[in-house]
């Protein structure tokens, strides 16, 4: 992995999101931007595409969902049938008002957890694991914004040079 | 400027026409005497011979004469005075549910425009003309409930069993309320309450056009602190209203969160006809700076409180069902018994329309998707109040007929006429609210 990167160091989230716009309007492709916060625009000036994460997480609630009505149906119903709220009729139905709450519960509970770890390893974050930040400083007041090197650098290092770094360096990855 | 086409303008004229014919026909056809009234009642047996509807209600009727056997009664002539009372009410419960359910709808916005207001909100000074046009609407509907509850005190109807000094005569329960649940008082509450809404509204709309020609902000910072306080006392009145209009039809019953559930009802309808406005006004070309996000925002709004709405529902449901409490329970069972689809239907018109149709982030942004999502929340919304005020006022004799669907459509005739008529009345933009640009580029 000899692969060659230019790192631009920014102090300021709209210098950093002026300068990734005027990289993605040189059409080059931005590798990663490390940011000690969120920037609010920055996935749509990447061009990143749009997270499917919540896509993931509705179908984790109906996994949810479906475990709580279940489980609910196999403890309250047929394993050992509650007489609920002095209304013996011993239907999944007929009891639910009683239900709706952990069914509400495990919903939010499966939609949660599910999609926590979910962003975990899509993310490729696990325990122990190695920070792949290039730059300390970016845990703490600097933006950096990271470019693929293809026999450009020159190109590369003047364009960086116009969008007001406070760093420019290259290295080897 | 905003000008009322001739096409709305005819088209509500035309709502109310027939609106008002449907009334009408409702008044007319109400039986006068207890024959007249049984005749009603085997027609309608007869022409629904086959169906589940009949059977259900045939259930019901044994129920009701057992019952009043129970009781040692001389039950049929008792029941069948009872049915009459019921059918006689019936185009007066019409009337009153449609009436209600416009007003509130005003009522919600003018509460929205408050919080807005309050907050001092950035996104929605554009949408400022739009509710105050909405909120005009406050004075005729007002009136026209106002003078229905005249009507019911002065017992030219029997919407509330409490106002018959024969019914208070033999019930405990009620002669223990009669300090509060009197005439003079309760018409006294109702002319306090909406003088009060209307008077906020006359003079937070005086600031907020005064300000579009004022040097400073002085205008603004008073009609914060006007709507702060207002705040405090819609919050109030509100819930008493709530006691007052819909929950005394049924006097034994009570909830302790009824004001809220009906306020949830109100906050969602009217944020829901502020979407369809805005949305109607820049279909024609006006409001030109309210972009999707304004609109994306008005969805959240309406996606987040049908499921607070929905909570509350079921905080109400869950409790009473679970308790199981004879004099709690009843309100449920008619209900569920009685008007089983409207009952459940509302529920998936409110709850899982919304829930699905809005859950999408991009969704909230497709104009014919909110408009489509609105009518559907608006509907039942409709069907809320019309469960909350039939089941007391006309027992299991409703339908949604003639008289039902006139009203509604004479209100909202006159709601439209009101409503678009105000929104000609200033620039439909406000110009000098110290947030507009905020407003004008709000994105998402």
């Amino acid at each position: 992995m000899a692969n060659k990167v230019i790192q631009a160091l920014y102090n300021d989230d709209d210098v950093l999101l002026l300068a990734v716009k005027k990289v993605k309007a040189a059409k080059h492709h931005i590798e990663e931007v490390y940011c000690p916060f969120p920037v609010h625009g920055l996935d749509k000036a990447m061009g990143l595409a749009p997270t499917r994460l919540a896509i993931t997480a509705f179908m984790y609630g109906l996994v949810g969902l479906a475990v709580s009505i279940t489980m609910m149906n196999y403890i309250m119903i047929e394993d050992w049938p509650q007489d609920i709220g002095g209304k013996p009729s011993f239907s999944y139905l007929e009891n639910m008002p009683a239900f709706v709450p952990i069914m509400f519960e495990l919903t939010v509970f499966f939609a949660a957890h599910l999609m926590v770890i979910t962003f975990y390893m899509r993310s490729r974050l696990w325990p122990f694991k190695q920070a792949e930040n290039p730059d300390v400083r970016t845990t703490d007041d600097l933006f950096l914004m990271e470019i693929e090197i293809h026999d450009n650098e020159a190109d590369l290092y003047a364009l960086l040079a116009e969008t007001g770094p406070v760093e420019i360096k290259v290295s080897q990855k | 400027m905003y000008t009322f086409s001739n096409r709305l303008k005819i088209a509500s004229f035309i709502l109310m026409a027939v609106g008002a014919i449907g009334i009408a026909i409702g008044f007319m056809s109400a039986p006068s005497n207890v024959a007249e009234a049984k005749a009603i009642v085997a027609a309608h047996a007869d022409g629904h011979g086959d169906t589940h509807a009949t059977e259900a209600q045939e259930d019901t009727h044994a129920t009701d004469a057992h019952q009043a056997d129970a009781h040692g009664e001389d039950h049929s002539a008792a029941h069948d005075e009872h049915v009459l009372h019921q059918l006689q009410n019936k185009p007066w419960a019409a009337l009153y549910v449609a009436a209600f359910f416009f007003f509130m709808i005003a009522l919600g916005v003018l509460a929205f425009y408050a919080i807005q207001r309050a907050a001092q909100a950035g996104w929605s000074p554009l949408l400022f003309r739009v509710m105050e046009g909405i909120t005009a609407y406050l004075v005729p509907g007002g009136i026209i409930v106002f003078l229905i509850l005249v009507a019911s005190v002065a017992h030219m109807n029997h919407l509330f069993v409490w106002m018959d000094p024969e019914v208070v005569a033999h019930d405990k329960l009620i002669q223990g309320k009669v300090g509060y649940l009197n005439g003079p008082f309760f018409l006294a509450r109702a002319a306090f309450f909406l003088s009060g809404w209307i008077a906020y509204r006359w003079y937070s709309r005086k600031l907020s056009l005064a300000q579009d020609a004022a040097e400073d902000n002085t205008n603004f910072v008073k009609n914060f602190r006007l709507s702060a306080a207002f705040l405090v006392f819609y919050l109030v009145t509100e819930s008493m209203m709530s006691w007052d209009w819909i929950m005394s039809i049924d006097p034994h019953w009570f909830s302790t969160l009824f004001g809220w559930y009906i306020f949830a009802s109100m906050f969602v309808s009217g944020i829901t006809v502020i979407a369809l406005v805005t949305i109607y006004l820049k279909s024609k070309g006006l409001l030109e700076q309210v972009n999707d996000s304004h609109i994306h925002d008005l969805a959240k709004f309406m996606f987040g409180i049908s499921v607070f709405w929905t909570y509350l529902w079921f905080s109400q449901f869950m409790l009473i069902w679970y308790s199981n409490i004879p004099e709690e329970v009843t309100y449920y069972v008619t209900r569920i018994q009685d008007y089983n689809l409207p009952f459940f239907g509302m529920l998936a018109l409110n709850f899982i329309f919304p829930l699905l149709l809005l859950m999408n982030s991009d969704f909230k942004r497709v104009n014919w998707f909110v408009v489509m999502t609105g009518i559907v929340i608006l509907a039942g919304h409709y069907l809320d109040i019309f469960n909350a005020i039939m089941p007391s006022a006309v027992g299991d004799q409703w339908f949604i007929g003639i008289p039902e669907i006139g009203s509604v459509l004479f209100f909202a005739g006159l709601f439209i006429y009101t409503v678009f008529n105000a929104l000609t009345k200033a620039p439909i933009t406000p110009k000098r609210n110290p947030f507009i640009e905020e407003s004008k580029h709000f994105h998402y």
